[in-house]
């Protein structure tokens, strides 16, 4: 069986496995669960500075959507950071440690973006015996309101300046956890990485409102008789995260700055993709509040037995192998040519793939009398959709064409040789560079 | 006092009234909510839907179920009645595994098709609930129509003519309407007088008036009916029963199935309603099923169908020959009935073994006794009664396009109308589109 251990900026976990900061990892009870139940570690429920703790609703503070069946797809929440004391939870993250020497326990924090602030929690962190901390700048509701969270996510010299300080009054690890609610997350990542940090995390959640009490007439989760908006995460956000994690493993000012992926990770599938796009390990937060903690056992074994397949002896083996893979539009070959093709055993005729092509596509499947379904390569651009809306999965597969053959759409015989726009007679800066 | 299972004859109070309360409840339970939710979101919303083709009405089946994924249950219910007015009974009685259910995909996907009858139901209970009857009568048009027979064929198209501004005056010879939907369907298929309920509600639209005890041919005729009204529709169903033609067919405890089970539909009390010890059903089809389910639900101790062909011939589906075994109906196959015996009442039954060659029926002059103090003939209904100005179609009335007779002015639909299955919903379907053809011809 594959070894999972992993070694993320020099911490050992035997998983890549971590609870990421909230809820699940809120205090000493869970996160001793967490552990037994096979978790590699845990990013401690975000602290913050020493006085009066915050105070959340006495309402609901989640709302979410649904695929079929009430499967939780999005989940949002309007928490805030932890609302019990430091003191308490430095005192349980310090005892935890101990009874769990070879689990990762990093400590989130969120404090006021003044040196002063940071320098007083650093060394009482410090002191707990955690692996690192992790600097919350991505919290979207509620902290920004009061210049934290995302409010300094948002702004990259903030970032570089507190990432910093941190590296200057504190010895272990430091990774900065990036907010999503910005335009290019490459910025906010090379602040961190300009101030030193050793890692980023991402994505936090994602500025949202998940659904409107048509009756109320109200955002939800409703308090009183108002809303407001919350974060997001579960499922949903995924892409989202995969896309993010990925402009950052391929910037060239970035490549190479270990991540942390979050982001509706709920199998092992999703934190195989997650690693492929170049992150050393993943944090869960949603899965686990969704079906509670012993869903590691499917991402553990899962994730192994894929390894076992794939003869992969280490997660160092795959981590980052997709990313070269990642590229602009402009560098697609535009020579390379594919048709679907429907498998008329798989087919249950729902006719979803021909409503979709008829109606919003290329008029490229045809349906007889008797409900066959069968694809016109000559209209046939290769659009995906019909396979996307097919409920039978591998039934209508992408097929592509060898070179030589002929492309029943443009007359056209498929070529051997790679081209792109940048070099195509379409272009017009293609032209113009001739 | 229960009887028990054993006591000889054709007796009453076999089983308790608990055991038979709870023997004749809802086949197919109402769906709570959740549950509705769940068997909703299995729906692929197809194009061009095969369920929707193998409904008679054309129900758009995807689309209700899609109302009703989205939270309105009584919009879905508009979408049913739209096509079929007792979109209620129907869902509790059509054999959906041999029609909607049977063509949908994901009965080819993974034989466990979305439970399109119970998700009908569900959305029409909602507005039988809610005591609400979506339409609207159009502005009168002075049309009047005589319908004759308050079955589902005359009931769906009495309500569509309602609807579009006719006057409808039903004849019926019963002293109830309904048809066999009151009289023939299941007991467990129909619980609470939902029969009687649905037609409650369906005569909400207004313009039609019911005159129970008028039967066409009992001072009423054909003729008399052309002049009153401006159109005729008759929906008389199948009154007659095909005789058995075997020796001792006579004899006390021998009855036609639709008659006990009228009976049955319209007892107070089913614990009152005797029932034989050994009862042997004679037929193949629903009727025969539902004569024998019934029997042993109500505490007989041996049910036995006796069908003279083989298991694929008979016209029970499969699903209800199943569920005539797991009642402890007993099926027996390629046996035709010679004669009943017994000293004024009977107490044995005669089977003759038979063998089909090339479709001709013969019997192989081998046969068997069972004990039988009660036999049910079950050998098919017939048309009886029909006006003999109209021209026939083999055994039924001949119609062309969507039930014209051979008499200007007269429609007909339903079992009594050639063409189509015998079924509630092909009735309802065969009502609506005549009603839609009178109400164009009477346009002029
Ligand atoms: C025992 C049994 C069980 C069945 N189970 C099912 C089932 O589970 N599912 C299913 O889909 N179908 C079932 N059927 C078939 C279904 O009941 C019929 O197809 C359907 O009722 C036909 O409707 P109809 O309106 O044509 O006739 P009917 O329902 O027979 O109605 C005819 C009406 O006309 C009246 N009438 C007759 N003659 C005259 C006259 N001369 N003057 C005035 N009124 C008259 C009758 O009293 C009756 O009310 C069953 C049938 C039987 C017999
Ligand atoms: C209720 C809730 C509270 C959260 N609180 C914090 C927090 O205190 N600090 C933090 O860095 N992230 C917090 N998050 C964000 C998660 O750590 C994580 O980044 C996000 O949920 C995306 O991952 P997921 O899709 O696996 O849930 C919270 C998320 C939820 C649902
Ligand atoms: S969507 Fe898939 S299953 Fe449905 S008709 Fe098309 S190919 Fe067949
Ligand atoms: S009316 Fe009958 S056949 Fe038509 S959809 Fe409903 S249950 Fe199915
Ligand atoms: S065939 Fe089945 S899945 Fe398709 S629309 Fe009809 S009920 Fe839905």
């Amino acid at each position: 069986m594959a070894d999972l251990k992993t070694n993320f900026l020099g911490i050992e976990s035997p998983n890549p496995f971590w609870l990421a900061s909230a809820p699940p990892t809120d205090k000493e009870y869970n996160v001793r669960r967490a552990f037994e139940a096979g978790w590699g570690g845990v990013v401690w429920k975000t602290l913050g500075a020493e006085g009066p703790p915050v105070v959340n609703v006495n309402g609901p503070r989640y709302g979410a959507i649904w695929g079929a069946d009430r499967r939780l797809l999005g989940l949002n929440n309007i928490e805030l950071i932890t609302d019990r004391p430091l003191e308490t939870n430095l005192e349980e993250i310090t005892r935890v440690k101990k009874d769990y020497p070879d689990r990762a326990i990093i400590v989130s924090l969120m404090v006021p973006c003044e040196e002063a602030a940071w320098k007083a929690i650093l060394p009482r962190v410090a002191e707990t015996g955690a692996d690192g901390i992790e600097l919350n700048f991505g919290c979207p509701h509620g902290m920004a309101e009061r210049g934290m969270g995302s409010a300094v996510g948002q702004v990259p010299e903030y970032i570089e300046m507190v990432t910093r300080w941190c590296k200057e009054n504190y010895d272990k690890p430091v990774i900065v956890k990036l907010t999503p609610n910005i335009t290019d997350v490459r910025f906010p990542a090379r602040a961190a990485k300009a101030g030193g940090a050793d890692a980023v995390s991402l994505i936090n959640t994602i500025n949202s409102i998940v659904s409107v009490d048509l009756d109320q007439m109200a955002p939800e989760p409703i308090i009183g008789d108002k809303g407001t908006h919350g974060g997001y995460c579960g499922p949903a956000v995924k892409p989202i995260a995969m896309n993010m994690v990925a402009e950052i493993a391929r910037c060239p000012q970035t490549h190479g700055l270990p991540i942390s992926a979050i982001g509706g990770i709920t199998t092992w599938r999703d934190a195989a993709e997650f690693m492929a796009l170049g992150a050393g390990n993943v944090q869960v937060c949603t899965a686990a509040m969704t079906y509670g903690f012993k869903i590691v056992e499917e991402m553990i074994s899962g994730l192994s037995q894929w390894m076992d397949e794939k003869g992969y002896t280490s997660t160092e083996d795959f981590i980052g192998m997709a990313v070269p893979n990642v590229t602009d539009w402009q560098y697609l070959n535009l020579n390379s040519v594919s048709k679907a093709k429907i498998d008329q055993d798989a087919c249950i005729k729902c006719g979803r793939c021909y409503a979709a092509c008829e109606d919003t596509s290329h008029q490229a499947i045809a349906m007889s009398e008797d409900r066959t379904f069968t694809v016109k390569d000559d209209e046939c651009v290769a659009c995906n959709l019909c396979v996307n809306v097919c409920p039978v999965e591998n039934c209508i597969s992408m097929v592509e064409l060898q070179p030589g053959e002929l492309d029943e759409r443009t007359g056209e015989t498929v070529s051997a040789e790679y081209a792109n726009w940048t070099t195509h007679p379409n272009n017009p800066s293609a032209q113009a560079a001739e | 006092m229960a009887q028990g299972q054993t006591a000889p004859g054709i007796v009453s109070g076999r089983l308790s009234s608990e055991d038979i309360a709870a023997n004749f409840d809802d086949l197919h339970p109402a769906y709570a909510p959740h549950e509705a939710a769940v068997a909703a979101d299995r729906c692929y919303f197809c194009y061009d839907a095969p369920c929707v083709t193998a409904c008679p009405t054309d129900i758009d089946i995807p689309l209700f179920i899609r109302q009703i994924q989205t939270g309105h249950a009584q919009a879905a219910a508009k979408t049913i009645l739209d096509q079929n007015i007792l979109g209620g009974m129907c869902a509790r009685v059509c054999p959906t595994e041999t029609l909607c259910e049977e063509a949908c995909v994901r009965e080819t996907a993974e034989g466990k098709p979305v439970e399109i009858g119970r998700l009908q139901r569900y959305a029409t209970d909602t507005v039988m609930a809610a005591g609400v009857h979506p339409f609207e009568r159009a502005a009168s048009t002075g049309k009047t129509v005589a319908v004759v027979g308050a079955g589902p064929a005359g009931l769906a198209c009495a309500h569509r003519l309602a609807m579009l501004g006719h006057d409808v005056v039903i004849h019926e010879a019963r002293e109830k309407a309904g048809g066999l939907n009151e009289f023939g369907i299941a007991a467990y298929k129909s619980t609470e007088n939902y029969a009687e309920a649905e037609v409650d509600w369906l005569l909400k639209i207004g313009g039609i008036t019911i005159e129970n005890g008028s039967a066409l041919g009992r001072g009423v005729t054909l003729d008399g009916l052309r002049d009153a009204y401006d159109a005729v529709f008759l929906s008389i169903g199948l009154g007659g029963v095909n005789a058995l033609r075997a020796e001792g067919e006579d004899k006390d405890g021998v009855r036609d199935a639709v008659d006990f089970i009228a009976d049955l539909r319209q007892a107070a009390d089913l614990s009152a309603l005797p029932v034989g010890r050994n009862v042997v059903v004679i037929g193949g089809g629903m009727t025969a099923v539902d004569a024998a389910v019934q029997s042993k639900l109500l505490g007989a101790e041996n049910v036995t169908i006796a069908y003279r062909r083989g298991r694929e011939a008979m016209g029970a589906s499969r699903f209800e020959q199943d569920l005539a075994a797991s009642k402890g109906v007993k099926l027996m196959f390629n046996v035709q009935p010679v004669a009943v015996h017994g000293n004024g009442a009977a107490t044995e039954i005669e089977l003759e073994y038979t063998s089909s060659a090339g479709g001709e029926l013969t019997g192989t002059g081998e046969t068997t006794r069972l004990a039988a103090d009660q036999v049910f003939k079950a050998i098919g209904q017939t048309l009886e009664g029909a006006p003999s100005e109209l021209a026939l179609d083999g055994r039924k009335i001949a119609v062309t396009g969507a039930g014209r007779t051979s008499v200007n002015g007269v429609w007909a639909g339903g079992d009594c109308a050639a063409g189509g299955d015998d079924l509630t919903v092909t009735a309802v379907a065969e009502g609506r589109d005549a009603a839609m053809d009178i109400h164009e011809a009477m346009k002029g």
